[in-house]
């Protein structure tokens, strides 16, 4: 097709009127899940079980980095009540790239390359016989030497994890353990920090930290000698699993039907697959039977995504009076042994966001480890990034004695500012959300001896995806909406909110289920804050080809035109009195008769959504600093963000506070720990400490509506900007609070306390 | 024609330019006439890259428009939490 004949498809720049007032929207009605969980009927992963069902243990590797030498499974294959055992030799070979890297991590082929990497995998009668066996499986290793450290990974001397992984972009000369090189940036670096008063340059360093769901990754795996199979799985993404799964296993992807559990967690960890592919290559080995694979928690933290270990350093320019006039970064990231795991792109493009600054540059680095394969976390690379550049500007602002949050209204990014990452912002609300902390009351508490006060902004791109939504009208006049995306932080009450207010029936006459991959076309995961921005969307489509239809069969039944028929409050209505005089005909009285009238009645919609708009917010946190412990007491916790608008606040302010939560364990507290040899030593939650209730007060918070001009009701997405901004809030508030700058995370009792005897002795 | 912003790190196969112009009415069409235009972009493309298009940032919709007057981005590839 010759160029000039292509009709390309106008899907960004849409925009809707989203300023109108809503009847249910923004409303908070009951979580339409909360009778399940709170009776303990809602069916989790592990909850599954079906008939004939076997158990299955995984074998892990006790080394960082070794060479397989010989695996004898023939003793477990002799125990009682074993079925089946599979090692990474049983698996297809010819991967490439991607599938390859998942393949090698679902089972370790002739290399292990951290501890906790799979190595084989049993399927017996009882969990218990499966355990059993899975230690009668003897392994022979030759120990390579390992690495763990960022900095170290890129030292001349360190051990080559991989070859041949370096992508093209990496400069000549660098070591292999450097797979990805970026560098970007616009304006006269140089003239910027020359026009400066102050120029300050630092070094931070963040350690890799745990999604921390509570649920551990299960799932029950069934597949036939013929490549046809089944799979229950807690997931946030179903048509994921699949693709992967079949890609690892060498299946045709249609013939693997995924459902998905309700999920206790995923936070980015749940969207790609660890040990989910061995639960069906044991099936098929064990003639089809199904096969339940519950991680422990240990495995979860050994051998799931956490996220990336960091080392940043920043450079920054500003004037007396606050102005940034420049800004450098270079981001060292590791995300495991396999390229493109660190989140270092999204880092850098993060790293100044929040700023319109004349001149920026930035420079990355992605770098193996023997560590496990990092997985998604939150606004992935966001927080990292934000920590040692808002670290940074705090520290400037109490060098030149100017107010934190003065100076980021000051060089704020608005409507208009260039970005630092390069495109024009649209609407954007990151003045509003500092309007807001400003004149929150929080900000008039009067602070006491070692207490302090810290500030800090944070960015998220949020994201659109491929998304595919079925909307059936009930022969009652409620109404059934099918969607694709798992229900990770309140999507289903807000989908049911949206449709109940384009198609004008109570909320209570919506249901959303989350359904499995035969069911829908392609979706991607709950990912990106994409599910109530995108779903939504998509379901809000599907309502107007539903009304279209319905006021298709009233126009028919009265004998008019289909243009002279409205829709409003739940009936069809004459447009005007040229239309007729018609009573209204309600979606009941349409349901009762759509089987006279021609047929079931539906809308769906399939897109990749566009129209993403993203997201910015300010915290604000009181700490008080134990000068004898070290230990940092959160007291007061402010998180305001800008929501575009928020369908169900109550979901709205859960997403803020759980983002502000899991910030506050990231900063003082979660960390990987390994010994000399490369093991972990903290894989329970003993040891790898998230905050607890106790740890925290109740988290404050106030939605900003800046309306996204790309959604039919201006949502945003609110999932993950809220675990941007803590880390550099809270280390500036024990700044505030000792006299301190700590620039390594976690800042746990024993850092802190440390830095005030060094600053107290000179 | 419309002209595309890359990232400084890629000059090194687009012989210095950081701004180049090709003949495209989608994303999809940008990214192949990028390819055609300078091949040692093939590879960094192919793993993943992220598009702005007047300011959304764009990962996979390679079927939207893109306009002589769009500002248009190349970015690392972006995929979420």
């Amino acid at each position: 097709m010759a160029l000039d004949e292509v009709k390309p498809v106008v899907e960004t720049g849409e925009s809707y009127d989203s300023n109108k007032e809503f009847k249910y929207v923004g409303t908070r009605p009951n979580r339409p899940d909360g009778l399940d969980k709170v009776t303990g009927r809602a069916k989790y992963g592990a909850d599954h079980a079906v008939a004939n069902m076997l158990h299955a243990a995984v074998l892990r590797s006790p080394h960082a980095h070794a060479r397989i030498v010989k695996i004898d499974t023939s003793k477990a294959e002799a125990a009682e009540g074993v079925k089946a055992v599979v090692i990474g030799t049983d698996l297809p070979e010819g991967l490439t790239g991607g599938d390859l890297h998942l393949q090698e991590n679902t089972l370790a082929r002739d290399k292990v390359y951290y501890d906790g990497h799979a190595v084989a995998a049993v399927a017996a009668t009882s969990a218990l016989a499966a355990k059993d066996a899975v230690k009668l499986i003897e392994v022979e290793y030759e120990l390579l030497p390992h690495v763990i450290d960022v900095d170290e990974a890129m030292k001349p001397d360190a051990p080559v994890i991989r070859e041949g992984d370096q992508g093209p972009t990496v400069p000549e000369g660098m070591h292999p353990n450097v797979v990805n090189y970026m560098e970007f940036g616009h304006g006269d670096l140089e003239a910027g920090f020359a026009a400066a008063d102050l120029v300050l340059e630092n070094t931070f360093k963040t350690e890799a930290t745990h999604q921390g769901y509570i649920e551990p990754h299960a799932c029950v795996g069934q597949l036939g000698e013929d490549g046809k199979g089944e799979m229950w799985v807690c997931t946030q993404g179903q048509w994921f699993i699949r693709k992967m799964c079949a890609a690892v296993l060498g299946l045709e992807a249609s013939n693997l039907r995924v459902t998905p559990s309700e999920i206790g967690g995923g936070f980015g960890g749940k969207t790609t697959i660890f040990s989910e592919a061995i639960s069906l290559a044991l099936s098929r080995k064990a003639g089809g039977r199904p096969v339940k694979l519950v991680m422990t928690r240990s495995e979860v933290l050994r051998a799931t995504g956490p996220t990336a270990s960091t080392s940043m350093d920043v450079k920054i320019g500003m004037k007396k009076d606050g102005t940034i006039t420049a800004g450098s970064v270079e981001f060292r990231m590791q995300g495991g042994a396999w390229p493109d795991m660190a989140p270092t792109g999204m880092a850098l493009n993060c790293a100044f966001a929040s700023y319109d600054m004349p001149a920026v540059h930035h420079v990355g680095y992605d770098v193996l480890a023997n560590r496990p394969k990092a997985a998604a976390y939150r606004a992935p690379g966001s927080p990292m990034a934000a920590f040692a550049v808002e670290s940074l500007v705090d520290e400037m602002c109490r060098e030149l004695k100017l107010d934190p949050i003065e100076v980021r209204m000051k060089n704020g990014a608005k409507e208009g500012t260039k970005a630092s990452y390069g495109p024009t912002f649209k609407q954007i609300g990151l003045m509003q959300t500092l309007e807001a902390a400003k004149a929150h009351p929080n900000l008039q508490a009067e602070l006491g001896p070692n207490q302090g006060r810290g500030v800090a902004c944070g960015f998220w791109f949020n994201h659109g995806g491929e998304t595919s939504v079925t909307l059936a009208l009930g022969n009652d006049g409620t109404v059934t909406v099918s969607a694709g995306t798992p229900d990770i932080g309140g999507s289903r009450a807000s989908v049911a909110l949206m449709v109940a207010e384009t198609l004008g029936i109570p909320y209570d006459h919506v249901r959303v289920n989350i359904v499995e991959t035969g069911a829908l076309g392609f979706n991607e995961p709950s990912h990106g804050s994409r599910a109530t921005f995108a779903t939504g969307k998509a379901a809000v489509e599907s309502c107007n080809q539903a009304i279209k239809e319905m006021c298709r069969r009233a126009a028919k039944k009265w004998g008019i035109d289909e243009d002279a028929v409205e829709w409003k409050d739940g009936a069809a209505h004459p447009a005007g009195p040229n239309a007729g005089e018609f009573p209204p005909m309600t979606i009941k009285k349409i349901a009762q008769s759509m089987g006279r009238s021609g047929g079931p009645i539906s809308g769906h919609h399939e897109t990749t959504a566009g129209g993403v708009g993203e997201s910015f917010g300010t915290h604000v946190v009181d700490v008080e600093v134990d000068p004898e412990t070290g230990k940092t007491t959160i007291l007061r916790y402010l998180v305001v963000q800008d929501a575009g608008r928020a369908i169900h606040p109550s979901y709205v302010e859960g997403q803020y506070q759980g983002g502000a939560a899991q910030g506050i364990g990231w900063a003082l507290n979660e960390e990987y720990v390994y010994d000399d040899m490369g093991r972990l030593q903290n894989p329970v939650f003993l040891d790898y400490r998230v905050p607890v209730a106790s740890d925290l007060p109740m988290i404050d918070t106030v939605i900003v509506e800046v309306p996204n001009p790309g959604h039919p009701y201006g949502v945003r997405g609110v999932g993950e900007t809220g675990i941007t901004p803590p880390l550099p809030a809270i280390a500036n508030a024990i700044a505030d609070a000792t006299g301190c700058r700590m620039r390594h995370l976690p800042m746990t009792p024993v850092k802190v306390l440390k830095a005030i005897k060094e600053r107290v002795n000179g | 024609m419309v002209e595309v912003n890359l990232w400084s790190g890629l000059r090194r196969f687009t012989d210095g330019e950081l701004v180049v112009t090709v003949e495209a009415k989608t994303v999809g069409q940008m990214l192949d006439a990028l390819v055609t235009a300078y091949p040692a972009l093939e590879p960094v493309i192919e793993s993943g890259v992220s598009i702005a298009v007047d300011g959304e940032v764009i990962t996979d919709a390679h079927h939207i428009a893109v306009k002589p007057d769009s500002e248009i981005f190349l970015l690392q590839q972006l995929k979420g939490g």
